[in-house]
């Protein structure tokens, strides 16, 4: 148990470093999934398959726009679970499908636990109160240093309690698929890219002519398609 | 300044969102003001900029040079807390709509057409990294920058023809970048993830027409779906359930 949980240690901590970037420091967006993956399944052995998954993820989370108070799923921590698993099982045929069901779902735990964590700067805020109402030097460092640190718990605990559940899982579940790559990998891709497209249509909702722009991206897309096979 | 300001979200609450954040970027400023850190003026200002204040992470640059500079330059309180409230739902919509609806997905999709035409991994991370947070740090400093030098008057600097006309010029690019980004990413997902030894030029003609076709097709018409559901459901949920169904049955039947 204990060579287990220090093999998935540097997943974590990378897990902890990039689920800080998700909104507290320095969004510089390292956090997307098609970063995260990739260093998740470099970290886990093979980067390719770390890539393939970031890409879905990617995919997938191009609808989710970090606005506001809004809640949404969490990809930082998320991702590396996924590349990290799609690298630990690649050379099984439904890898990529398990990888990418456990990432979406670790994403939306993420969200639950960010919001936690907003409501816990909330707690600590309400009780600092009076020191910011009075300007007092160091308590808005000192919220803003406390928010960080839990921030950077929160993702390494995601982190490790996602692969602690989902590796032994995806193992058993792998251990029982039946269905072939491609079939699986047929699905997958389609469902990514409805879920982008359709999110590309809503961005670009009421701008004149950019249907247009799809109509002509699609045809220089499938050219390049059909030439480039 | 500019490096707290890539903390600014750091204790985001639902009570003053992003207040304490702005606080905690001018501060280094405040401490110019008469008596220092820890005097009267300081202590005063720093209350001030630390209540509720929200809007987006990159635009809160622009209020926090114009704040900065109004304390300094002794501008009376309520004028300053007129400025920040006036602030926030501007920098917020301009905000949400250039860079989360707009650099960002376009950076994304950029990678995304890089990966979809086969470029290494490094490459394709590369790829994104650079090109957002080229759009990234430069709306950061260009908007540290605007608002010192506008004080309580940057409003003018927000009304500028890339930021005007920006958002609906990205919009367009996104809407290309998706159409002609996708098609390509699918055909990479189904070349499969190379097994050893298999060679990798020998997956790539392993994956037929018949599967190319099937994904764009279904992808087509889920799209749609999501489109005319739009607002009632959001893709990652239909994803997560599409995908629990395709586990339940590769593993049952």
């Amino acid at each position: 148990m204990i060579p287990e949980l220090l093999s998935l240690l540097p997943v974590a901590i990378v897990g902890a470093v990039l689920g800080l970037d998700v909104v507290s420091f320095p969004q510089a967006m390292i956090s997307r999934p098609i970063v995260a993956a990739t260093l998740g399944g470099a970290l886990a052995g093979d980067i390719t398959s770390g890539l393939v998954a970031g890409a879905v993820l990617e995919m997938i989370a191009l609808e989710m726009l970090p606005v506001g108070a809004s809640r949404y799923p969490e990809w930082g921590t998320a991702s590396v679970v996924g590349g990290a698993m799609a690298a630990e099982f690649y050379t099984l045929p439904g890898a990529a499908v398990v990888a990418i069901f456990a990432s979406i779902a670790t994403a939306w735990a993420g969200g639950w636990s960010m919001y936690g964590l907003r409501r816990l700067n909330g707690v600590w805020v309400r009780r600092e109160l009076g020191m910011l109402e009075a300007g007092r030097p160091g308590t808005v460092s000192g919220l803003q240093l406390r928010g960080l640190t839990a921030d950077l718990a929160r993702g390494f605990l995601l982190t490790l309690i996602a692969l602690l559940f989902w590796l032994p899982l995806a193992s058993w579940v792998l251990s029982h698929w039946t269905l072939g790559r491609t079939p699986s990998h047929v699905v997958l891709a389609a469902v990514a890219a409805a879920v982008a497209g359709s999110a590309a249509w809503r961005i670009s909702q009421g701008v004149s002519m950019a249907r247009w722009f799809f109509l002509g991206g699609l045809v220089a897309g499938i050219a390049i398609l059909v030439l480039r096979r | 300044m500019f490096t707290r300001l890539l903390a600014i979200q750091a204790s985001w609450n639902y009570e003053l969102m992003l207040g304490p954040g702005l606080g905690f970027c001018i501060e280094p400023a405040l401490r110019l003001l008469p008596g220092g850190r820890g005097g009267a003026a300081y202590r005063e200002a720093l209350a001030r900029q630390s209540r509720y204040f929200n809007a987006q992470p990159y635009f809160a640059s622009v209020a926090v040079g114009a704040l900065a500079r109004a304390e300094l330059d002794g501008r009376p309180p309520e004028q300053i807390e007129r400025f920040r409230t006036a602030m926030c739902g501007p920098l917020g919509s301009l905000g949400d709509r250039l860079v989360w609806a707009g650099w960002l997905p376009f950076s994304a999709l950029l990678a995304l057409l890089a990966f979809g035409l086969r470029a290494d991994a490094p490459l394709v991370v590369l790829v994104f990294l650079v090109v957002y947070n080229a759009g990234h740090l430069g709306l950061r400093v260009w908007g540290l920058k605007a608002g010192w030098r506008g004080g309580l008057r940057v409003a003018s600097s927000l009304g500028g023809p890339l930021l005007r006309h920006g958002p609906a010029v990205l919009s367009r690019a996104v809407m290309m970048l998706a159409a002609v980004a996708l098609p390509l990413a699918i055909w990479r997902v189904l070349q499969g993830l190379p097994v050893p030894p298999v060679p990798e030029s020998e997956m790539v003609r392993a994956v037929g027409g018949v599967a190319i076709a099937s994904a764009l097709l279904m992808a087509a018409i889920l799209g749609a779906v999501l489109v005319r559901l739009h607002s009632r459901v959001e893709g990652w949920r239909v994803a997560l359930v599409v995908l629990a169904v395709l586990i339940i049955y590769s593993v049952a039947r």
